[in-house]
């Protein structure tokens, strides 16, 4: 029996990931960074659960008002659902660019991406905006505390999201496209990805029957 | 500036709070003047804290825990000193019942998060990639935040001795006892905090365990079933890492959020609910205690396979069991309030859920049993753990699963039957397990043995006291004591307190004498010294490699054919053939990263500033934190190169050790105790040599 291995041996492959390797010690980086961060999405999911269980405990017994009667709308989360929905296509599209090496494809659509994810932080924003107006803010009640929490949380990693994208379009302009930072873009769109299953999640567990109270 | 903190904070409301902090600050004095004059402070810097070497990171891990036993150690002496002297009304005994409140929950806190977490964390991260034939964890800088992070949350829990107070809510901190209005201070913000941030380090732990797990085994290790259990254990251990912890940061971002900003979620009014809190709580705790103790039981399948110098038996039962354990465990959580008023139903689908647990714990049991059966028992001192757990072990599995029953959970419920049952797991479980884990790879974390007197003395003060301490507590469990109590008025509970109370003095004893162990181990290192590599005759992959190994843990990676691949080999006298110098590459290893303590550090300042309401710096630190990940991902040069030629000279240079021990040319002083390996492919080099002749 002899010792021998290569380095790059033990390369289990990942289904999935839109890129092209050069080689293979490229291709077990991308892959190990790959796996580990489905990982964390898997893990961060559990918390959007947790945050959503909690969302109907609180709503269950809570007895005072405002309750969802007052405070939820459709008419900030319809047009927050498309922006959000559709920024997803077009982020697969930036994805598909980066595998053709298209690097406009990859700027036009990263950037647009992000541009309506700032959309739906805006409207967000507005719809909090409002929501403080009529002092619906998450200490009056148990209610308002897991509504705000639960939907500020996914607002929150939008955010980040935003700005992570920002700033792997700048680490592309400066340093091209180098394995390391296209790994990024797929891991960022694998987050991204997941943000828009997380709201559809809150759209039907705290809009849809909140709405239909109305 | 400081939001609120002033003078008030300072530790000099009693006596014993102001000696606790002088000993901290002196010790941290005493710790700088040290480095400072014995010039040590870039060796630390370089050679420990910014290594990223997964070796290195498990070690100050297991250092951590070490630091932290002594110091929950000392608080649960002080607690028992104040039960056995707390017969009476008012304030007897030495310790009020405020600071009494503090010290049970700063005892169980560390115990938990402090010790038992980086404990087991240390030795997965130390021995499981080394065991799989890898070079490192999947993701070196991760592991080191992770650790920072750890650190962090434990300098929490010290700085709370010397600034302000920690929580008195218990290390279960339910509120409304810990809501705002019962308790503004900071106790329960120094609580949150320091769970949050070792919270954090165990999630990304949880995933670069798994990750390497997945990703690094080496040729061979494509039969999953080829693994040594240990990284079974490592593996489901993390995966409840992963999905459970998610549920401690929910409950805590939660609570901070009601204390800190009014939010409603666990207020006694406005619509919150606090047994959700209970909820949350228990769906990450009750797998917790399955992240402490599933890798004992790996440690104990390794050890008690080597000590018996046979394959284990029921391996691949063992490792469904692990599984099966893994998963139950997240179906367990209610049986922590079955009191709390659910309906009948309920906990009875809970009580059932929570014996069925014991079944595949039975069947570990039985496989250690039978692993021993017809074996070569040798009694070293891992050993001796792993038989003192298998014996009380049980004792403690059958109170749990009389707990599980509700009605009798009713009767002891918050007693200390209680307390003596969740010892009863926690110390000859896991951390007999982490005892027995660092005793058996310390010889190849640090090339000699730890001394055999001094650690079987440790040993029978450790097993002897724990009984003395904590039978005393099912009998008193039964008598009607609660938890938490400072004081009693039933005279007749006093005897039993004493006996106690004498107890963890053995324990305190134990612990002197691995202190003692400790520092003639290192005094007599020559004589321990651990030559080969291969300290025990152990069977999988980390015995391969030289004690300890080099950074890269293995000049070219070992190729599996089979389970105990390196007990297989020594049979078969194939454990040290000639390397052969084709199958060396130039590699790449991480080199150190200064970011990592560095965001440990700020993370440790962010939260420190929240707690005391200091907006600016929690800010301040958030971006340092932010900015320090923005530059290490605009880094591309992280590795350093090691060449093919470097890998193989050292290889060639440990076999010429290993030949000249099997020789007697070196090592006089410490005879390879389990040649096996060696004396065969000694004979067989012989008798090349002869033939050639
Ligand atoms: C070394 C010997 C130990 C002694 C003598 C000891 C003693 C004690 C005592 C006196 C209490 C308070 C009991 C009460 O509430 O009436 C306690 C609580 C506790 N101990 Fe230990 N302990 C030891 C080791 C450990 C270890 C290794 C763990 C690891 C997990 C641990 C975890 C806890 C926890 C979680 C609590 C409950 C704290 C609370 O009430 O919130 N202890 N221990
Ligand atoms: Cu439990």
């Amino acid at each position: 029996m002899t010792d021998t291995t290569t380095d790059s041996q033990g390369v289990r492959p990942h289904a999935g990931i839109p890129l092209e390797h050069p080689d293979a010690e490229t291709a077990h980086a991308t892959e190990r960074a790959v796996f580990g961060f489905w990982i964390f999405l898997m893990s961060d999911l559990v918390v959007f659960a947790l945050l959503l269980a909690t969302y109907a405990v609180l709503l269950k017994g809570n007895s005072s008002a405002p309750g969802p009667a007052e405070v939820i709308e459709l008419a900030y989360a319809f047009p927050e659902t498309l922006l959000l929905l559709t920024s997803t296509l077009t982020l697969t599209f930036a994805t598909v660019a980066l595998r053709e090496d298209r690097a406009r494809g990859v700027y036009g659509w990263t950037f647009l991406s992000l541009a309506l994810g700032a959309g739906f932080l805006a409207l967000e924003g507005a719809e909090f905006a409002g929501l403080i107006n009529k002092g619906h803010v998450p200490q009056v009640n148990g209610f308002l505390s897991g509504y705000w929490l639960a939907i500020g949380t996914h607002g929150l990693h939008v955010a980040i999201g935003v700005v992570w994208g920002l700033i792997l379009i700048a680490q592309f302009w400066i340093y091209g496209f180098c394995p390391a930072i296209r790994s990024r873009l797929v891991r960022f769109s694998l987050y991204w990805h997941m943000l828009d299953v997380v709201w559809i999640a809150i759209f039907t567990v705290i809009y849809l029957p909140g709405s239909l109270v109305s | 500036m400081l939001g609120r903190l002033s003078w008030d904070a300072s530790p000099f409301y009693g006596v014993i709070p102001a000696i606790a902090a002088s000993v901290v600050v002196l010790a941290a004095i005493g710790t700088i003047v040290l480095l400072t004059v014995m010039r040590r402070w870039r060796w630390l810097w370089s050679e420990w804290l910014t290594s990223l070497d997964h070796k290195k990171i498990g070690i100050m891990y297991v250092v951590l825990a070490a630091i932290m036993l002594a110091r929950a150690f000392i608080e649960a002496g002080l607690m028992r000193t104040q039960q056995a002297l707390g017969a009476g009304a008012g304030d007897v005994g030495p310790v009020g019942a405020e600071h009494f409140a503090q010290l049970f929950s700063t005892h169980g806190t560390i115990m938990i998060f402090f010790v038992l977490m980086p404990f087991m964390t240390g030795l997965i991260n130390f021995a499981m990639p080394l065991q799989i034939g890898a070079r490192d964890m999947t993701f070196p800088w991760m592991n080191s935040i992770a650790l920072m992070l750890t650190i962090g949350g434990a300098g929490l829990v010290m700085a709370s001795l010397v600034i302000g107070k920690f929580s008195t809510g218990g290390w279960t901190g339910y509120p409304n006892f810990t809501g705002a209005e019962v308790n503004p201070g900071v106790g329960p913000d120094y609580w949150i905090w320091a769970l949050t941030l070792g919270g954090a380090g165990s999630t990304l732990t949880g995933i670069n365990i798994v990750a390497t797990i997945w990703k690094e085994r080496t040729t061979g290790l494509d039969h999953l079933m080829w693994m040594p259990l240990f990284c079974w254990t490592s593996l489901c251990t993390a995966l409840l890492m992963i999905f459970a912890f998610p549920a401690l940061t929910v409950a805590t971002v939660m609570l901070w959020l009601d204390r800190t900003f009014g939010f409603h979620f666990f207020t006694q009014g406005d619509g919150g609910n606090m047994m959700q809190y209970v909820n949350l709580f228990w769906m990450w705790g009750h797998p917790e205690v399955y992240i402490l103790i599933l890798p004992a039981f790996g440690v104990y399948s390794e050890v008690i396979g080597t000590f018996s110098s046979k394959k284990l038996f029921g391996y691949t039962s063992l490792v469904w069991a692990t599984m099966a354990i893994a998963v139950l465990s997240f179906t367990v959580w209610l049986h922590h309030f079955f009191t709390m008023g659910a309906s009948a139903n309920v906990n009875a689908i809970f009580g059932i859920a929570t014996m069925v647990i014991a079944v595949p714990t039975g069947v570990k049991v039985y496989d250690w049993l039978l692993t021993m059966r017809h074996g070569r028992l040798r009694f070293d001192v891992p050993m001796l753990y792993a038989v003192g757990f298998i014996v009380t072990f049980v004792v403690g599995g059958v109170t749990g699963v009389l707990m599980a029953i509700p009605p009798f959970d009713y009767v002891v419920h918050n007693s200390t039957f209680l307390v003596a049952h969740f010892h009863n797991m926690v110390i000859p479980g896991s951390l007999f397990g982490m005892m027995a884990g660092a005793t058996f790879w310390f010889p190849k974390a640090f090339g000699f043995r730890l001394d055999e007197t001094w650690g079987r003395r440790g040993f029978w003060f450790w097993i002897v006291g724990f009984y003395l301490a904590f039978m005393p507590l099912y009998v008193l469990g039964l008598f009607g004591m609660s938890r938490r109590m400072a004081t009693y008025l039933h005279p007749e509970w006093q005897p039993w307190l004493i006996a106690a109370w004498a107890g963890a003095g053995l324990v305190g004893c134990g612990l002197i004498c691995q202190a003692i162990m400790l520092y003639v181990s290192i005094r007599d290192r020559e004589r321990l010294r651990d030559i080969t590599g291969d300290a025990w005759d152990g069977r999988t992959l980390e015995w391969l490699a030289p004690s300890p190994p080099p950074e890269w843990n293995f000049g070219a990676r070992p190729v599996v054919t089979g389970r105990d691949e390196f007990g297989e080999r020594k049979l078969n006298d194939e454990a040290y053939p000639v390397p052969d110098r084709t199958a060396y590459r130039d590699i790449e290893i991480p080199a150190n990263a200064a970011t990592a303590p560095l965001i440990g550090i700020f993370a440790f300042l962010l939260a420190f500033a929240a707690i005391w309401w200091m907006w600016w710096l929690v800010w301040i630190s958030a971006g340092a934190i932010f900015l320090l990940v923005l530059w290490r991902s605009m880094r591309f040069d992280l590795h350093r190169q090691v060449s093919a030629e470097t890998l193989y000279q050292a290889d060639m240079a440990h076999r010429r050790t290993i030949l000249a021990h099997a020789n007697g040319d070196i090592g006089s002083g410490a005879p390879m105790r389990h040649a096996r390996g060696t004396e065969g492919y000694l004979a067989k080099e012989r008798r090349e040599r002869e033939g050639q002749a």
